[in-house]
């Protein structure tokens, strides 16, 4: 029992600093210009590829670097040539227009890599059990995984609230005219937003890769969990996004583990709910089958009891 | 403007429309997934069946008729299939192929049978070659459907014939996909190891959604709780990949006992830490003969490259069997050639084949192998490949059943 | 449709249809007609047909949601599934012998949509804008994962199957060939598309394109912008699950499928290319996507590149959709204007059709080396062999992009200036 706890607690926050990795772009791009940029599970997946395909040109270590650097410049050539005619009618067109983006951006990587999955496997550098716990091994990857997204965290909170470009940014996110009016380039602002954004998607692709298998649907995978986080942690809020990622993160991972159902649950309360009964098999539904599910009962809960989230700053 | 603009697009279509499908040939369509989860084995499926149907060309043709392959993605989608079978029907496709997921199969099977009820001298036959829920020809037996790949049933039995002579196995832990072959396999293990060998605990029964879970370490953690020194998984494609990977990066010490060990990828995600741990039940393996058959070969020849390893032995006794019995039939009619496929016997380099005529399951020796070092032929580049453990002939793999099989007059 | 005023709308109805009548019924007999029509006589031909009726009710009830009422939905297509399954449900009782005609299937598909769409309504229309959207995301895939958990009710991942053709009655009107299929659909889809367009003309429509326009307004005039949107809901709900309805006596089969984010996703590209602030915009939109997945994808395994592309150029470029530039295009319609407008077309087209010989040039490689390496790399690009692996096609499809760009980007002040003129005469 402790080792099935400790190994899902591990599982569990590995797999929330994963989603915050992916989300805490979107975060940053959501709170800032109030785009929902559906493409960014994309640029997750173009990052994942361009690591794969760095790597065998030169090698993991360089490819971590330059994979992250072009989703930057891809993100930055969107913003400057695309989203920016979209801004000013509204953000169902920006939505939609990110939408679009996704569905190219998919067929554009199998034109390129084919519709298999590519055999990105985890680097040999990185690949050895970082430590035993209860005769499970912890393998190094995924370390790496962690040490990156606690860094992103750090960046992001650091450049925003710490330095003057991050204060640049917050008051084009509520007083973009005024900002423009004392003479900040708040299209630039705009395109900077997106490419780091868009950089922070590419990095997490390049380790989420190994951890998930590189093919064409790796977007439509990933891509609706990443929204309830953004949703669940709350707009605006960096540290939102991390405890909303760290609690669906360990809470699917959990439910997995849990093979009772409310069912079970009823019957220890002494109700017999009896098998003829319509709603015998909504109850009979063990929580290990519910697990890929849990993410979307919080958004929906979510944005009806709270819709700012757990620590938004502000509404939609 | 509305019947105005109606019009100029009526106009527009019936131009485009024009360019229709060609006529002649023999129309073959084959149905499975092109993309997403499944598409490694699908497309490697593809490129076999195109490769067996081009040798049948390359000899003289079905009685002088040329085949031809069409290739719809089914997505691992029944009502996707169905809009594709659809597509393939009014194509002029009077063979169906498909094998990647029995929910597809199930529903094939169902319209190809409503298919052939109301369009009479139209009929349609359904070759399956890999989908393997034990329904197909019991109880949703019909007469279009063939298949030629052995059912879960018969895989399990095979499978758990050789576990029970093994003393070491004692807990057990089942983990297959939620849906109607997963569930198959989770039945027949139960059923079977508690005739087999009563002993042993069967200590979890799994069933996770289908080609959707990304990251399968919680499940393994799960698998480690429970202390099973075996696991049994009828997962295939994807959900096999990922959860070797997931297995072998949390170092879990257990048999796999699998039906599709062998899907593309397994045996390089698991490495050395499968040697004498992943097993699995096919009908064919690189080392199941001595000698690897010559179509090996000559398929690798034409698809270089570790992600087109042959891998479909029993696509070639399909062909071989479809255009002995199309020549027997002396026509290349779909009731004909049914007729004809009915009970036939055929030799072939590994054993005895036999297509029954009862419920047209065919009869096939099947081998339960390990991957193991040293061997004549290994698998993916690894230096590893699989070694026979056991062999079960043909007629010994025959189970009994429940098909009531409705024939034409 | 949308904007031409007819004789016979304001005040006394005339005796005599107008105009906009005649040209309904012209439209209808069109559509009788079709399958007859050389080219439409397949059974693949009509099959088509019927996915693009099918798919136009479905359209046209999204846009109420959308164009007519400014919500924007990513999980529609669960009213669809639900009715679907609602409706398979009844085609099953039917086949086990209910006296009822499968004609009326549809009717459950419509009363399985209105249900869910007001049990979800109730909850999602609190909010609108983007809070709207993600929740309708949320829910989409709620219930896509609900259909996996609950095999009982759903079926699980093989769905449900049922028989169009075993019925106890059918007033003669049999559901067995695929004609007999599309004249079923193209009835059910007639009458929900005059429902629809009447319901728009309703003071509950107008009060939704009110609630679009300025909610706060209507509030002050004393609606609640709530219930509006609830029922708005709730009628694109039926609509939804009458198409879903539709679907199933097409297909009898209803899986997963018809709830996943990929038919939400659909519906939306149709309703948005047709042009969702015109009524007939997705139709049009219903029309061509169906007709783009069905027969485009037999001559390019590129074809949801190309769909794409073509999505986003809408966006940017041509935002009112297909409709709003047919509409664009009528009001130059005199021909003095309309010549020089289609003349500075012709210019234009030389360069267009450079930048998109080369794009599609690089592309259709691209797939070819990608997906397909074993057929080699010796290929077909319509009439001309090339072989993708040798630089030269390579560099020549980047000469063209390259150079079709610059020189589009050069004649567009002439289609500008063009448009310009011809607004002035027309």
């Amino acid at each position: 029992m402790l080792e099935l706890v400790t190994v899902s607690l591990l599982n569990g926050v590995v797999y929330g600093l994963l989603l915050f990795m992916l989300s805490s772009g979107l975060t940053l791009i959501f709170s800032m210009m109030g785009v929902l940029n559906f493409a960014h599970a994309s640029l997750f997946m173009l990052g994942a590829y361009l690591s794969f395909q760095f790597g065998r040109w030169v090698g993991f270590w360089p490819a971590l670097v330059v994979a992250p650097l072009v989703c930057g410049v891809v993100g930055a050539a969107i913003e400057r040539y695309g989203l920016s005619r979209v801004h000013a009618r509204g953000h169902v067109a920006e939505i939609l227009f990110t939408f679009g983006l996704a569905y190219l951006i998919e067929e554009l990587v199998t034109m390129v890599w084919g519709r298999n999955a590519v055999a990105n496997a985890v680097p040999a550098v990185i690949d050895f059990p970082l430590f035993h716990v209860f005769g499970s091994t912890f393998p190094a990857y995924k370390g790496l995984m962690m040490l990156i997204s606690l860094a992103m965290f750090a960046f992001l909170y650091l450049a925003l609230k710490k330095t003057r470009i991050g204060l640049v940014i917050q008051a084009a996110l509520t007083h973009p005219k005024m900002l423009s009016a004392l003479g900040h380039d708040v299209p630039g602002v705009f395109v900077l937003v997106f490419a780091v954004g868009s950089a922070l998607a590419g990095l997490a692709g390049v380790i989420g890769g190994f951890m998930l298998l590189t093919q064409p649907t790796l977007a439509h995978a990933i891509g609706p969990i990443v929204f309830v986080v953004v949703v669940v942690g709350g707009l605006g809020s960096l540290s939102g996004a991390l405890i909303a990622s760290m609690l669906i993160g360990i809470l699917q991972t959990f439910a997995v583990a849990v093979d009772y159902s409310l069912l079970d649950l009823f019957r220890a309360l002494g109700v017999i709910v009896s098998r003829g009964s319509p709603v015998y098999e909504l109850l009979a539904i063990k929580l290990a089958t519910a697990a890929p599910i849990v993410p979307y009962l919080l958004l929906v809960l979510m944005l009806i009891v709270r819709p700012r989230g757990l620590l938004g700053t502000r509404d939609v | 403007m509305n019947a105005c603009t109606r019009r100029i697009l009526a106009l527009g279509f019936t131009i485009a429309c024009l360019a229709g499908p060609a006529a002649a040939d023999v129309k073959i369509a084959f149905i499975d997934p092109l993309s997403g989860g499944g598409a490694a084995t699908g497309i490697l499926a593809q490129k076999t069946h195109q490769f067996y149907i081009d040798a049948i060309n390359a000899a003289g043709g079905l009685n002088g008729e040329k085949l031809e392959l069409l290739s719809y993605d089914n997505k691992v989608n029944p009502q996707e299939s169905l809009i594709q079978l659809k597509r393939a029907l009014d194509e002029g496709a009077r063979y169906v192929v498909q094998g990647n997921g029995s929910s597809v199969a199930l529903a094939i099977t169902d319209a190809v049978q409503k298919h052939n009820e109301r369009n009479p001298g139209k009929e349609v036959l359904f070759l399956n070659y890999a989908a393997v829920d034990p329904a197909l020809t019991n109880e949703k037996c019909n007469f279009w459907h063939f298949r030629f790949d052995a059912d879960a049933d018969m895989k399990m039995a095979a499978l758990t014939d050789v576990i029970a002579r093994d003393k070491k196995v004692q807990r057990v832990y089942l983990i297959n996909q939620d849906y109607s072959f997963g569930k198959a396999v989770a039945a027949a293990a139960n059923k079977m190891l508690a005739e087999s060998r009563p002993d042993i605990k069967i200590v979890g029964d799994e069933l996770h959604p289908l080609q959707k879970v990304n990251d399968f370490s919680p499940y393994v953690a799960k698998i480690k709780a429970a202390g099973a020194d075996t696991v049994i998984t009828g997962n295939w494609s994807n959900d096999m990949v990922l959860l070797i990977k997931a297995g072998k990066d949390a170092g879990l010490k257990v048999n796999w006992e699998t039906y599709y060990g062998g899907s593309p990828g397994a045996v390089t995600a698991i490495g050395e830490a499968g040697v004498d741990a992943l097993k699995q039940v096919s009908e064919w393996h690189r080392n199941a003969a001595p000698e690897l058959d010559a179509t090996v070969a000559a398929f690798s020849k034409r698809y270089p490259g570790k992600e087109n390893e042959y891998a479909y032995w029993r696509a070639k006794t399909m062909w071989d069997m479809f255009a002995a019995a199309a020549k027997k039939a002396q026509s290349n009619d779909p009731v004909k050639v049914a007729r004809a496929m009915e009970g036939m016997k055929m030799s072939t380099s590994l054993g005895e084949v036999e297509m029954r005529a009862d419920n047209h399951q065919l009869l096939q020796p099947l081998f339960v192998s390990t991957l193991a070092r040293n061997v004549k032929y290994d698998s993916e580049g690894s230096g590893l490949g699989w070694k026979t453990d056991a062999k079960v002939e043909g007629k010994a793999t025959a189970l009994p059943t429940t098909c009531k099989m409705e024939r034409p007059k | 449709m949308s904007g031409a005023t007819a004789a016979g709308e304001h005040g006394a109805r005339s005796a005599v249809p107008g105009r906009r009548t005649w040209r309904l019924l012209a439209a209808v007999a069109l559509l009788v007609a079709l399958p007859y029509l050389p080219g439409f006589q397949s059974d693949f031909g009509r099959s088509l047909l019927t996915q693009m009726a099918i798919a136009a009710v479905f359209a046209l009830s999204f846009n109420l949601l959308f164009g007519q009422t400014g919500l924007l939905s990513f999980g529609h297509a669960v009213y669809f599934g639900l009715g679907g399954y609602a409706a398979i449900g009844l085609m099953r009782a039917i086949n086990h012998g209910l006296p009822l005609p499968m004609l009326a299937v549809p009717l459950a598909g419509a009363a399985g949509g209105l249900l869910a769409g007001a049990v979800f309504g109730a909850v999602t229309t609190r909010r609108a804008g983007t809070i709207f959207a993600l929740i309708s995301l949320g829910v989409g895939e709620l219930v896509y994962a609900a259909t996996f958990m609950l095999p009982g009710i759903f079926g699980g991942e093989e769905g449900i199957t049922a028989s169009r053709t075993r019925a106890t009655v059918d007033f003669g009107f049999p559901l067995g060939s695929q004609l007999q299929v599309y004249y079923a659909v193209l009835l059910w889809t007639v009458a929900a598309a005059l429902a629809m367009y009447a319901f728009t003309r309703t003071p509950a429509g107008r009060m939704c394109n009110a609630v679009r326009d300025n909610p706060e307004r209507a509030e002050f005039i004393g609606y609640n912008t709530q219930r509006v949107r609830f029922i708005a809901f709730a009628m694109a709900g039926l609509f939804a699950g009458l198409a879903g309805g539709l679907h199933a006596i097409n297909y009898e089969i209803v899986s997963a499928d018809a709830v996943s984010a990929q038919r939400s996703g659909t519906v939306l590209i149709m309703a948005y290319i047709g042009g969702a602030a015109y009524f007939i915009g997705p139709i049009l939109g219903a029309i061509v996507i169906t007709w783009l997945q069905s027969s485009l994808s037999d001559y390019t395994s590129a074809w949801l590149l190309y769909l794409g592309v073509f999505f986003i150029v809408m966006i940017l470029y041509a935002p009112s959709g297909l409709a709003g530039l047919i509409v664009m295009h009528r009001r130059v319609a005199r021909p003095r204007a309309l010549a020089g407008v289609l003349a500075a077309y012709g210019i234009a087209l030389v360069p267009l059709a450079l930048m998109a010989g080369g794009a599609i040039l690089a592309i259709e490689m691209g797939y070819r080396l990608s997906t397909q390496p074993e057929l080699g790399t010796r290929m077909r690009l319509l009439w001309m062999p090339l072989d993708a692996a040798s630089p030269s096609p390579w560099i020549v499809a980047a000469v063209a992009l390259v150079g079709g760009l610059l020189l589009f980007r050069a004649v567009v002040p002439v289609v500008a200036s063009a448009w310009e003129r011809a607004a002035a005469r027309a």
